[in-house]
């Protein structure tokens, strides 16, 4: 004898239309209301290693703190705490992420971090991501700029390749310029592959060791904290 | 592989779905299938995060769940066509039709869970 059938039930579907990073994105949306309220501009810097994201940071916090701007900087690595000792040479107080082996950071690792900062007290706070061009894309981080960094040594055709970090970004910084000859950059080349996967992107072009760029970059990121500023202002009223 | 990240994430959300189930319909029920819409644009690879699914639900309720993958193409909005077009690719945002540029993404950044499909679990004595 056979044993009976089970009685076939119908699967029920339900219908969840949710995103799935929605915890790292409600997260994201209460530290970016945060951030916003206590006036400081967060910038997440993202980048393939090597693109010198360090040594540009290094030169935007010096620069910053010369200025009497209240500037701070997270910074995500896989492993060692070199490059925080590294922006520190700014003066500007750092702290280091050290994911062991996680590709990005994520909005709760920078809600950790920021523990014991009073926000109020800061103008800007800058975040290195992790040195990758794919993975951080999907994070939001609470940022109010999200700059994608390339350098003149890696090629012009980098946008082309990884157009997901391109169109998540406000901004882009090709840094190196001062290698550009040596490493026949072709600048045209790379601005129009930018505009190719993201049409209007505004791009600085920059030098940490020359300098060359470094106060049109810098004078972007004031607008960009006045512009929020301003957003804080209009909503009070 | 942030493609372990993401599968925790969607796992973490599959937990909570199938726990109320449980609670409200059936002890037995189970997570037949989950369907994913997920954008060209969302750097997401598709074997890396089946890959990582297995992993993370293995010895877990959600054991044996297939993914399902919806895959969105990048649309943007072209102004002098007046309409959302397709994009054959994600290296050129264009319209296809007129050649205008366009940043104005309508879709293809989606990361998201659509569906969740429960049934009965076949092999709980009843």
């Amino acid at each position: 004898m056979t044993p009976p059938e089970p009685a076939m039930i119908e699967p029920r579907i339900l219908e969840v239309r949710t995103k799935i990073l929605k915890k790292n994105d409600e997260l994201a949306r209460d530290m970016r209301d945060q951030f916003q309220s206590a006036e400081v501009l967060v910038t997440n810097m993202v980048s393939s290693p090597g693109t010198g994201k360090t040594t540009l940071l290094r030169e935007m916090l010096t620069r910053f703190v010369a200025a009497g701007d209240r500037v701070a900087a997270i910074v995500g690595d896989l492993e060692t705490d070199n490059d925080a000792r590294r922006l520190a040479e700014s003066g500007a107080p750092v702290r280091q992420i050290m994911t062991h082996g996680c590709c990005h950071l994520e909005a709760d690792m920078i809600e950790e971090h920021l523990e014991g900062w009073e926000l109020s007290e800061l103008d800007f706070l800058f975040i290195e991501n992790v040195g990758n061009l794919v993975c951080p894309t999907s994070w939001d981080l609470g940022e109010s700029v999200r700059v994608a960094l390339l350098s003149v040594t890696e090629g012009e055709d980098k946008p082309l390749k990884y157009p997901g970090l391109f169109n998540t970004s406000d901004v882009a910084v090709i840094t190196k310029i001062d290698l550009a000859i040596p490493c026949e950059f072709d600048r045209n080349l790379a601005l129009e592959n930018i505009q190719s996967v993201r049409p209007g992107m505004q791009v600085f072009e920059t030098s940490a060791k020359t300098g060359e760029g470094m106060d049109l970059w810098i004078d972007y990121l004031r607008q960009k904290r006045n512009q929020l500023i301003g957003t804080v202002g209009s909503i009070g009223k | 592989m942030h493609e372990l990240s993401i599968a925790n994430s969607l796992v973490e959300i599959a937990t909570e779905y199938l726990a109320k189930e449980r609670v409200k319909n059936d002890e037995s029920s189970v997570v037949k299938s989950i369907t994913l819409r997920i954008g060209a644009l969302s750097c997401v690879h598709k074997s890396a995060l089946n890959f990582s699914f297995e992993l993370v639900t293995k010895d877990t309720l959600l054991e044996g769940a297939e993914l399902k993958v919806i895959d969105v193409p990048v649309t943007i909005f072209c102004k002098p066509c007046e309409r959302e077009v397709e994009l054959p690719g994600i290296q050129r945002f264009r319209c296809p039709v007129c050649d205008t540029p366009s940043a104005d993404i309508r879709q293809g950044k989606e990361l998201d869970i659509d569906t969740i499909e429960i049934a009965e679990n076949a092999s709980t004595p009843a």
